[in-house]
């Protein structure tokens, strides 16, 4: 592992550096790409699929029941009406809640005859009832209004913190490019929304902001006292901060990535854990999608939302000359 | 070098985190001998299971609720759960009328009525009042003479007018028993009417029509009365403040109430149909305030609080059945998601010590502290506020592995770029954490802030997320200021890290790091050795623009890069 601290020390001094910032228009276009898949996909598959919590569904209670075994009734269910997403749960000592998506009236009375058979009990023991959703339309405002408050304030703490709301605005930017894509994994692979989802996304929305912030540090920290640093232009500057952070940017999102991956594996290979799954697939993709927002969408924005100020144009334009000039003497020192 | 207070500092510091870790496993041990707390966090509904309670709204027969009653009901139901804390209770409407509240764990009778009663708060005028004396009431004609009079001789003006009291309220008046069954289903008649209700203490009385209703009240806390010098009475009340329609009115009916004598003076607080207290007028308020006491405790008068501030439910319920509901994930899925956890934590400690050598036992016993101190706690809220954890919740624990590492990753890279200036180990670490903890203090600060804005605003599984999240970003503050950086300081004075063995993880030769004197006479060289590896690599100048090659070269031989050092590596790479 030497050659990858090597790596970090070539990084850092500027040795080898990656253009991050000069091909901007290639990660733009990279990212424009994932940003229509996610948006047009979903709405090409048939648009997303919320879950019970959502829409609400049937539910039906068996009682009387000697065994009380919960797979009994999932089982059932995914074979009598597929795709109907049971969550099973047992009631008092005899009974079996299930609850499904909604189904109309000649599908209920197929699962209640299923469930009836499979429980061994009578017909009549089986009572259906539809349910509202448990995840209203109260809970969906609230929440919205409180993200929409927390985006004004955070964007009003970075304008402060970094002293230019330009940060603010292209960390913004790249917190929905993040949280667009991350959705659109679920659209695109048809998984159900559950709260659970919904938790996830919210996560990427913390873990997306909080990567921005610490590349944006180095970057504030490299672009101050401007005057100070005559050898490089604006956006140079700012390409290497992202160079000097970027064996940061690695190591974060594969110690972050890690167990959320094996959560992954191990969820759905392994032992089948349908919840975990899907909010371990979508935390993977916006972790990974975070990360490379940072770097590749939001620094870039950044130096670009800049160079046309008057201050860091007439600094770039300096520093150039001087550039060019020293490129001339080295070319002729090296003939 | 100020190096020994350093040293002092963070043995200082290291004794603190003792401190925080003592005072929260005291307060555990504390409540799990005298109180209900547990050793382990408390499950949330779909990993536990709980309690399934299904109401039944109190309705005459034949008349069904509307779906947007029931929606309102399940609005501020849900609100009522959530405002005790952050369980994420499950509620939902079930067939045409029925509401069903699921919550972890067995709720207690106070739990119940919280959720279930309606929290109808009307202000009527009292009209008539009469301390009813119990030996009188052992035979009350049930129903009142039909031949009296029901309609009022004179249109009465305002609510405050005696003209309501007709002969037929009157008789039934007199025959009214606070102590009967029908005293309970009391309180229901129209807001436009006189009503005839009781209150605790078995005062009957004839109250106005409704001048105010609950909706008016802008807001309501519960608090402990203050005398008029400012010291506690003990006694607790709930403060309300009306609107702007409610403190119009409030004020209209307390000059007008000011201006009369006897019971009409008095003003009737009816929750739910029943008097709570009904004070006498000493004054008009106009600031829109209006204090309510009773004979209320702590916990009762924040239920009430609750129940105005979230509003009244439309129509009022009654249990129907109440039934433990088992965990819809089970324990399997809890378990595989421990496991898979575990399984992702052993790559990081594996990746850890790769990338940081020794360096990585420091990320791994951080992580181990910050572990314990989250699940100490998760233990402490779960006791105090009822906070459970849900799968999602667990998952978000697991991201924030990622976030917590990231700060001990971020002070290492900066000790690392310090070294790489050729600084030596103990200051670099004090350089390092310098802007490292800038970094980590604003990217923390932007995730705080999430948490809090969503904690305060949002309700149901939001709030819960909210919760973990700002947990787990005030452990990793603490754990990255009290543990890792005073370890690190400490460390930094161990030889085997001073001296950056190579398995340290911070030897300075690895890390391509420059002893100033020696750049000092290289840096004429830069020029031509730029110029010759441009010549030499046509990769180097594809990978790169001249200029940029320049400007980073430039800027490496002003922070004393040793040129002529890359140069050598650039041929062995």
């Amino acid at each position: 592992m030497a050659s990858f601290s090597q790596f970090g020390n070539d990084l850092y001094s500027g040795k080898r550096s990656f253009d991050i910032i000069g091909r901007r228009k290639l990660w733009y276009a990279i990212s424009a790409v994932l940003v229509l898949i996610a948006l047009v996909g979903p709405w090409l598959r048939g648009g997303y699929e919320f879950g019970i919590e959502f829409r609400g569904g049937s539910e039906f209670t068996v009682s009387q029941v000697a065994n009380l075994d919960q797979n009994i009734a999932t089982d059932t269910v995914n074979e009598a009406m597929p795709g109907a997403n049971p969550r099973v749960s047992t009631l008092g000592q005899d009974a079996v809640r299930v609850q499904t998506d909604e189904l109309d009236r000649t599908q209920t009375t197929t699962v209640q005859e299923a469930l009836a058979t499979a429980y061994d009990v009578p017909v009549t023991n089986v009572a259906t009832s539809f349910i509202g959703a448990t995840w209203g339309a109260d809970i969906t405002t609230q929440a919205i209004r409180g993200l929409i408050i927390f985006l004004v304030l955070v964007a009003i703490f970075m304008a402060i913190y970094f002293r230019t709301w330009k940060m603010a605005a292209a960390a913004l930017i790249a917190l929905l490019h993040d949280l667009v894509i991350t959705a659109g994994v679920y659209g695109l692979t048809g998984l159900e929304i559950t709260p659970a989802a919904v938790i996830g996304l919210l996560t990427i929305l913390g873990y997306s902001l909080y990567d921005t912030v610490v590349v944006f540090d180095k970057i504030r920290e490299n672009t101050a006292n401007l005057d100070e640093r005559g050898t490089q232009t604006f956006a140079q500057m700012v390409n290497l901060a992202v160079n000097q952070t970027l064996v940061r940017s690695i190591n974060t999102s594969v110690v972050a990535a890690l167990p959320v991956a094996s959560i992954l594996i191990i969820g759905s290979f392994v032992l089948g854990a349908s919840t975990l799954r899907d909010i371990s697939l979508a935390l993977l993709i916006g972790i990974i999608i975070g990360t490379y927002s940072t770097i590749f969408v939001a620094a870039p924005l950044y130096a670009q939302f800049r160079q046309n100020e008057p201050k860091i144009r007439k600094h770039d334009g300096r520093v150039e000359a001087d550039q060019a000039k020293a490129e001339k003497a080295s070319v002729s020192a090296a003939s | 070098m100020a190096q020994p207070t350093a040293v002092k500092k963070a043995w200082k510091t290291l004794i603190w985190l003792g401190v925080i870790f003592a005072v929260l496993i005291g307060t555990i041990a504390g409540g799990v001998i005298w109180s209900t707390a547990t050793w382990t966090p408390k499950l949330a509904l779909d990993l536990e299971g709980g309690t399934q309670i299904i109401l039944t709204p109190k309705l005459e027969s034949g008349e069904t609720p509307s779906q947007e009653q029931l929606d309102q009901a399940v609005s501020i139901i849900r609100q009522r759960v959530d405002a005790s804390g952050v369980s994420e209770a499950e509620v939902t409407t079930q067939g045409a009328q029925n509401v069903v509240v699921s919550i972890p764990g067995q709720p207690d009778e106070a739990t119940l009525s919280r959720i279930e009663s309606s929290a109808k708060l009307d202000f009527r005028p009292v009209l008539a009042a009469s301390v009813a004396t119990t030996s009188t009431t052992t035979s009350p004609s049930a129903t009142p003479d039909p031949s009296l009079s029901t309609t009022p001789t004179t249109s009465p003006t305002n609510a405050s007018d005696l003209a309501y009291i007709t002969p037929a309220l009157q008789a039934e008046f007199d025959s009214f028993d606070c102590n009967s069954t029908t005293a309970d289903d009391a309180g229901q008649a129209p807001a436009d009417q006189p009503l005839i209700t009781c209150d605790s203490n078995g005062v009957k009385y004839i109250l106005g029509p409704v001048e105010i209703e609950g909706a008016d009240i802008a807001d309501a806390s519960a608090g402990v009365a203050t005398t008029q010098n400012g010291s506690s009475t003990g006694q607790w009340v709930v403060d309300i403040s009306f609107n702007d329609a409610g403190t119009q009115k409030f004020a209209d009916v307390t000059t007008r109430l000011y201006g009369l004598t006897g019971v009409q003076n008095q003003f009737a607080i009816v929750l739910d149909g029943k008097v709570i207290t009904a004070p006498t007028t000493g004054g008009a308020f106009t600031d829109g305030k209006a204090q309510i006491s009773g004979s209320f405790t702590q916990e009762s008068a924040q239920t009430l609080a609750d129940q105005l501030k979230f509003g009244a439910l439309p129509i009022g319920f009654t249990t129907q059945s109440q039934e433990d509901i088992s965990a819809t994930l089970g324990s399997t899925q809890l378990l595989s998601g421990l496991l898979a956890g575990a399984i992702g934590l052993l790559l990081v400690v594996i990746y850890s010590l790769i990338q940081y050598r020794l360096l990585g036992t420091v990320t791994i016993a951080s992580l181990v502290v910050a572990a314990a101190l989250t699940y100490l706690l998760v233990t402490l809220m779960s006791w105090r506020i009822d906070f459970r954890l849900s799968l999602a919740g667990v998952a978000g624990l697991i991201v924030a592995i990622g976030i917590t590492a990231d700060s001990f990753i971020v002070y290492f890279e900066r000790i690392r770029d310090e070294l790489r200036d050729g600084r030596a180990l103990n200051s670099s670490v004090q350089a390092g954490w310098k802007r490292a903890i800038r970094t980590i203090t604003a990217s923390d600060a932007v995730n705080f802030l999430a948490a809090a804005v969503l904690y305060v605003l949002a309700i149901g599984n939001v709030r819960g997320f909210a919760f973990t999240l700002g947990l787990t970003t005030i452990v990793d503050i603490i754990v990255v200021m009290l543990f890792t950086h005073p370890l690190m300081t400490l460390l930094a004075e161990l030889p085997f890290f001073r001296d950056g063995h190579k398995l340290s993880g911070l030897d300075p030769r690895a890390l391509g790091a420059v002893y100033r004197g020696r750049a000092q006479f290289r840096t004429p060289a830069v020029g031509t050795t730029v110029s010759k590896k441009n010549a030499a690599s046509k990769e180097a100048v594809k990978r790169q623009t001249i200029a940029e090659r320049k400007a980073a070269e430039l800027a490496g031989a002003k922070t004393g890069s040793d040129s002529n050092r890359s140069t050598d590596e650039g041929k062995n790479s």
